[in-house]
């Protein structure tokens, strides 16, 4: 077999020859290959989002709600029952051995208010377990205490929303805001943790201790009642573990037989949300394999055109033989002819797929990435087109015997 | 030494139910430094035996002995390395590479034969310049009239050595003028370098040029003689 050096020198003057063919034949590559980059940077900037929202929401998480209640046949939904207490959220922290945290959570809407600006936000009573559960650290200031909740404290920690809205520049930590008129010190700022997935703000946001928010701002029908329990389980092996010690306790405390339902819901919020994020990945491969679809027509061009070369060059190709070419000097000259066709195009497709991707989401806004995994692969890919529908062509053409394709008119 | 050796040579073509024989029964032995004319009418087989004793086909029958090594029944590669070392070709249509310089035209058994870059310009610039092509090197064919383009057929066929010319109508397509000049140049060839030339023709007065002529006639070989000097 001849050098590469030589037989790249061939294909390249073949190529340049047929410039528009050549330069025609590439832009099915080119387009395949860009459309593989782009579906899969918007695939894979999608499914990175959403993996972001998922640690923001915390992970390992269950969340307990009590059950429905039924006035007079009227079923009330989910949470409307009064069954769930602090006591409750004590036990399952002191019995349940796959349980890293606890925090209850009672929560309402109030009108907070600092100097001459005012603010409506959700006000979370929580203990100061919320900040592991949700792993959300602090910017500024303290968590507050076990001895805040017991002795229901008048103070609160902030989402960055809120101090945004109702201090500007001034330093929060210390200062005395207004929940419902009641005065609370600010003694720490929660660190950003941008939107959820259904794109509600997770830092429009006031923690005060739960006594104080059952006690004092909000009150309760039933003392130490709370409409939800967040669980963390130590760890995501544990999750199944803590789900059923948790519901185990609370039928137990609960003092429900063995054939009546439960009067809460245990929802395991990871396991939602490992749903989502497994239906982005789907999504990313159908959008690649339709993307793949477009490459493969583009091989299929390189093969119909080198057809239609080897046609063409039949007599080169008997003069070639007549002067000592062997059947693989033939076979490479036609291959590397369609892999340098294929690269080529792969190589541009690579740069416009980037740049598209760069496009749609300084235009669109559309969450995009690409993985240089991706670029590999379609740079792979486009090389591998190159070699298998060049390949029949070019055996074709190493076939033929030197008479015939001499005689070739 | 005995250079073409052919025994009972055949060559059967497959048309319809049954078969045409191109060939049959020819036994030719050609001297090295002969300088052979192949004549004989269209279809009498005379191509046929010329791409056979070329390696560029092989006979359905018979044995083929090339400088004393059998050459039925090797393979296309063999074939291929056969043509490259020992016989050079000149066609009645040239047969050059087209959008390709003079220069890569006889470069090309050159390349085929693993010849480094530098030696192959070198061999291929000496070979046109000893063909009358100085200064035509970096034209293409369609640059280049009928008879130029010959001559960079003869430096191709001449470029790596080869000890056999085979030449198939190689002035069908030039002027009587050219064509003259062509025939000079092969005959000076044989006379200097001893290089064995195989000429297939039709025309008697272009078959005068050699020493030897051998008629086919449907397949067989009808006559064989000297060419007398006047």
């Amino acid at each position: 077999m001849i050098s590469i050096v030589s037989t790249l020198r061939i294909a390249l003057r073949a190529l340049w020859v047929n410039k528009m063919r050549s330069s025609l034949t590439m832009l099915g590559i080119i387009i395949g290959v860009s459309a593989v980059i782009t579906m899969l940077a918007v695939g894979t900037g999608v499914s990175r989002k959403i993996s972001a929202q998922i640690s923001s929401i915390g992970s390992n998480l269950i969340m307990v709600v009590p059950g429905s209640s039924t006035q007079g046949g009227v079923r009330m939904g989910g949470g409307s029952q009064s069954t769930l207490t602090i006591g409750d959220a004590e036990a399952i922290m002191r019995e349940c051995s796959a349980v890293a945290t606890v925090a209850p959570i009672h929560r309402g809407a109030a009108q907070v208010i600092y100097g001459n600006q005012n603010w409506s936000t959700g006000v979370e009573g929580t203990t100061p377990g919320i900040l592991e559960v949700k792993d959300c650290g602090l910017t500024a200031g303290r968590n507050m205490t076990d001895q805040d909740v017991r002795s229901a404290m008048k103070v609160c920690l902030l989402g960055q929303t809120v101090v945004d809205n109702l201090f500007g520049s001034i330093n929060p930590i210390g200062q005395i805001i207004r929940i419902k008129k009641i005065p609370f010190t600010v003694i720490g700022v929660l660190e950003s943790k941008g939107q959820s997935l259904v794109g509600q703000d997770q830092d429009d946001i006031i923690y005060v201790p739960i006594t104080t928010a059952q006690k004092r701002i909000f009150g309760t029908t039933i003392p130490g009642m709370v409409r939800t329990i967040m669980v963390k389980a130590r760890s995501a092996e544990d999750l199944p573990v803590a789900e059923r010690q948790v519901t185990d306790l609370l039928r137990q405390r609960h003092r429900i037989g063995p054939d009546k339902e439960d009067d809460f819901t245990v929802r395991n919020l990871t396991q939602m949300l490992q749903m989502a994020e497994d239906t982005t990945k789907t999504m990313t491969l159908l959008l690649g394999a339709i993307a793949s679809i477009s490459l493969l027509v583009g091989g299929i061009g390189i093969m119909n055109i080198m057809l239609v070369s080897v046609t063409e060059r039949t007599r080169e190709i008997g003069i070639r033989m007549a002067v000592g070419a062997k059947t693989w000097d033939i076979r490479v000259q036609f291959i590397i002819e369609a892999l340098t066709l294929a690269l080529i195009g792969g190589t541009i497709g690579i740069i416009s797929g980037i740049a598209a991707s760069i496009i749609l989401s300084a235009v669109l806004g559309w969450p995009t990435f690409v993985s240089p995994l991706s670029v590999l692969l379609s740079f792979g890919f486009s090389g591998m087109v190159g070699i298998f529908f060049g390949f029949y062509p070019a055996y074709k053409a190493s076939l033929l015997s030197p008479i015939d394709a001499l005689r070739f008119e | 030494m005995t250079q073409i050796e052919t025994h009972k040579l055949a060559k059967l073509y497959d048309v319809g139910d049954e078969g045409v024989h191109a060939l049959e029964d020819v036994s030719v032995k050609i001297e090295q430094g002969e300088f052979v004319a192949i004549m004989g009418p269209s279809g009498s087989g005379k191509s046929t035996f010329m791409n056979i004793i070329g390696c560029l086909d092989q006979p359905t029958a018979g044995e083929y002995l090339l400088e004393g090594q059998q050459i039925a029944g090797l393979s296309r590669d063999e074939l291929a390395e056969i043509r490259n070392r020992k016989v050079g070709f000149v066609f009645q249509g040239f047969n050059l590479l087209s959008r390709t310089t003079a220069l890569e035209n006889v470069e090309l058994p050159l390349l085929y034969n693993h010849v480094p870059p530098k030696e192959r310009k070198k061999k291929s610039l000496s070979a046109l310049k000893m063909l009358g092509l100085e200064g035509r090197e970096h034209h293409h064919p369609n640059q280049l009239s009928g008879g130029q383009q010959q001559r960079v057929a003869i430096a191709r066929a001449l470029v790596n050595e080869a000890p056999i010319l085979m030449a198939d109508e190689p002035t069908g397509n030039l002027d009587s003028k050219t064509s003259i000049e062509i025939m000079e140049l092969l005959a000076q060839l044989n006379r200097d370098s001893g290089t064995t030339i195989i000429l297939v023709t039709h025309e008697a007065d272009i078959a005068t040029f050699s020493k030897r002529i051998i008629r086919f006639v449907d397949g067989h070989v009808m006559s064989d003689e000297e060419v007398k000097r006047s």
